[in-house]
């Protein structure tokens, strides 16, 4: 399989935990300026395997290839970040103590060494990023209250703000609109159709409404490895992928 | 009343308040030594000036702690080395002052290392007769072990009950290494006798005085230095890395750096209150890197309320006037009255004096203007103020959803 023009690409990787195979010869491949959905059973392995493309687990085997050139496993998760992939944890994970605003300009692109951070002064640019983010993800109003005030589902939108701010090539997002109403679903996941327009994207997610609203290629892990791929119609009458889910 | 102001104050209000008050002592508990008649009510003691200059260099240190416990979440066991390294530099320094008036009468060598046959002296006191040599090490080997220890710890993700036990387990190696008599530094006995500092007799009223001045002075900046690097976006950083960890790397920072510089700026703040505390008590020996010296640090910052700057030095303040009057009266309590604090606070004070006073201040604040809300008739336009957020949630503090980095997934 040719690596050019891919943004992603994973070829026979495993990783076990303690002898068990968490992921099992697991390929998966991801054109530039896709988008992705994966979904699958709970321990199917899908955040391991983000955890693998981001560098916080190295695979026992197989390779893993960002941009076609890339080999990530070479790699700890600050440079991965630092290279253009960003990355929505499972749970939401935001700096509480902080507001809003302060988060995303954690997040936000730049110098990552300490002395420019200890003297740094937040340039006109910054401020209009900061202003666009947050109107991208809604939460203009609030931005000086502290993210640990924020809704479930607020923190999921502070999340994918802080990786727009980051301004990566790659996203990977790991259940979005867990804990979200129907409407904040809806509006997730036109925000992430639109920023799927000028990014790679990989989404995990349980709901499928969600998933056939995003209306992208559909890829189904089961026990480390891809069982179905293919549209979500396609895929949901796989009956390995029904078996899967409704247990046998 | 002034304290009553002090602890109402705005963060950024309470921390000018702060320096203003040590800067003000620089001036006036000098002169009210030094100036002053004895028989005046005015009068302060020479003994008082001494013992609260240690108390600063205290403080100086609790701060130190501060602003890797309360700011990065490293619950340092070590911090004491750093103070007694500190220390040492300047006994080294303030040794070679005694020149020939030593017991021995050797113009060199310091009375310990006649006494132990030494026929030169090592080459680490070299250049230590000079006050600028000794004040450079004062900075340099606390920062420098600081910087290899966190090089290592960090970078191979020690972190949590690991890391505080690593850091006790290097106080109690420098512990035994400083007794032996062969490392050149005075053995069990340590340094002491001092006699002159910088020209200056350290016994004289007048020294004492200017070296308070110093500890109060040097306390004030480094209030001011910490403020400033906590308010910064590395700062944040800082608080970040604290809360969550993984998702400052996440975000491409490398949180070993971020938690380097702070730990190897807060060792120097250590070994800076080491070397101004050894001449105001006249002694350093290793007994300074005894393990439970740190712990104890710990304990004032959590009195004081840790991740606040001044909580600290107010901690350490009192706890230690409280184990100068606990030493008097009940000597062999002392301990289990310290221990018996750690509980107390742990479990009824998590924020410590600082963060009890900011929230009771917080929801005294909310009350009153909710029954000013209540007072203005009840107006359907404007809702009553929420009691939603206690003033101990500003940014910067304790997540409230606890202390501990929550793992990420
Ligand atoms: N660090 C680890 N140590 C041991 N086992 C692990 C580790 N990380 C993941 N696992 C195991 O690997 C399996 C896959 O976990 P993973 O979190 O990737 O599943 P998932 O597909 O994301 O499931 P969910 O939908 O519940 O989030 C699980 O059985 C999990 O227990
Ligand atoms: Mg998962």
């Amino acid at each position: 399989m040719s690596k050019s023009n891919t943004i992603l690409y994973l070829d026979g990787v495993s990783v076990s935990f303690d002898g068990f195979r968490a992921i099992n010869n697991l390929s998966l491949v991801l054109d530039k300026g896709e988008m992705r959905a994966i979904i699958g059973p709970n321990g199917a392995g899908k955040t391991t395997m983000m955890d693998i493309v981001t560098g916080k687990t190295r695979p026992d085997e197989g390779e893993v290839f960002f941009d076609g050139q890339v080999d990530l496993t070479k790699h700890d998760e600050a440079e991965i970040a630092m290279m253009g992939i960003g990355r929505k944890f499972q749970k939401p994970t935001v700096f509480e103590s902080h507001s809003i605003e302060e988060n995303l300009m954690l997040a936000l692109k730049g110098p990552r060494s300490i002395f420019p951070a200890l003297f740094h002064r937040r340039s006109a640019a910054e401020a209009r990023r900061i202003d666009d983010i947050l109107g991208i993800i809604r939460l203009g109003d609030k931005r000086n209250e502290l993210a640990a005030n924020l809704s479930h589902g607020q923190k999921q939108w502070l999340e994918i703000g802080m990786l727009l701010a980051q301004d990566p090539k790659l996203l990977l997002v790991d259940e979005p609109v867990a804990g979200m109403t129907d409407a904040e679903t809806e509006e997730t996941a036109r925000l992430l159709k639109d920023i799927a327009r000028d990014h790679s994207v990989v989404v995990v997610e349980h709901d499928m409404h969600f998933v056939r609203e995003l209306g992208v290629k559909v890829t189904c892990l089961h026990e480390g490895s891809v069982l179905s791929e293919g549209s979500l119609d396609f895929v949901s009458a796989d009956e390995r992928v029904v078996e899967v889910y409704l247990g046998r | 009343m002034i304290t009553g102001r002090f602890f109402a104050a705005g963060a950024d209000r309470r921390i000018a308040i702060t320096i203003l008050i040590l800067l003000a002592a620089a001036i006036i508990v000098p002169l009210l030594n030094l100036a002053v008649s004895p028989a005046s009510a005015f009068y302060i003691p020479s003994y008082i000036v001494a013992l609260t200059g240690k108390y600063l260099c205290y403080a100086l240190l609790a701060l130190a702690l501060d602003l890797v416990w309360g700011y990065c979440g490293i619950l340092s066991l070590g911090h004491g080395a750093f103070f007694a390294l500190g220390g040492y530099a300047m006994g080294m320094y303030l040794m070679r002052q005694i020149g020939s008036r030593g017991v021995y009468g050797n113009p060199i060598l310091p009375d310990f290392m006649v006494f132990l046959n030494y026929k030169e002296l090592p080459w680490f006191w070299y250049g230590f007769d000079h006050f600028w040599v000794a004040a450079i090490m004062v900075l340099a080997v606390p920062g420098l072990l600081a910087f290899v220890f966190g090089w290592f710890a960090f970078r191979s993700r020690v972190t949590g009950v690991y890391l505080s036990i690593i850091t006790q387990a290097m106080t109690y190696a420098l512990l035994l290494a400083f007794f032996r008599n062969d490392m050149g530094f005075g053995g069990n006995n340590g340094l002491t006798d001092f006699k002159d500092i910088l020209g200056f007799n350290v016994q004289a009223d007048a020294t004492r005085s200017a070296l308070f001045a110093a500890s109060a002075i040097t306390l004030a900046l480094a209030v001011f230095i910490t403020w400033a690097i906590v308010g910064s976006k590395y700062g944040k950083l800082l608080m970040a890395v604290r809360d969550a960890e993984s998702r400052t790397r996440f975000l491409g920072w490398r949180a070993e750096n971020v938690k380097l510089f702070a730990f190897t700026v807060s060792a120097v703040m250590a070994g800076i209150a080491g070397a101004l505390y050894v001449p105001q008590v006249g002694i350093i020996n290793p007994g300074e890197f005894e393990p439970s010296n740190s712990i104890e640090v710990v304990v004032w910052a959590a009195v004081g309320g840790r991740g606040t700057i001044v909580g600290p030095i107010i901690g350490a303040l009192l706890v230690n006037a409280g184990k100068s009057w606990f030493t008097g009266a009940l000597p062999e309590f002392w301990l289990f009255a310290l221990g018996g604090l750690f509980v107390a606070v742990t479990l009824f004070l998590p924020k410590g004096i600082i963060g009890m006073w900011d929230s009771w201040r917080g929801n005294a604040r909310a009350q009153r203007a909710a029954s000013l809300a209540e007072e203005a008739g009840t107006d359907p336009d404007v809702p009553p103020p929420k009691v939603v957020r206690s003033a101990a949630t500003k940014p910067g503090d304790w997540s409230a959803s606890g202390p501990e980095p929550q793992p990420a997934e």
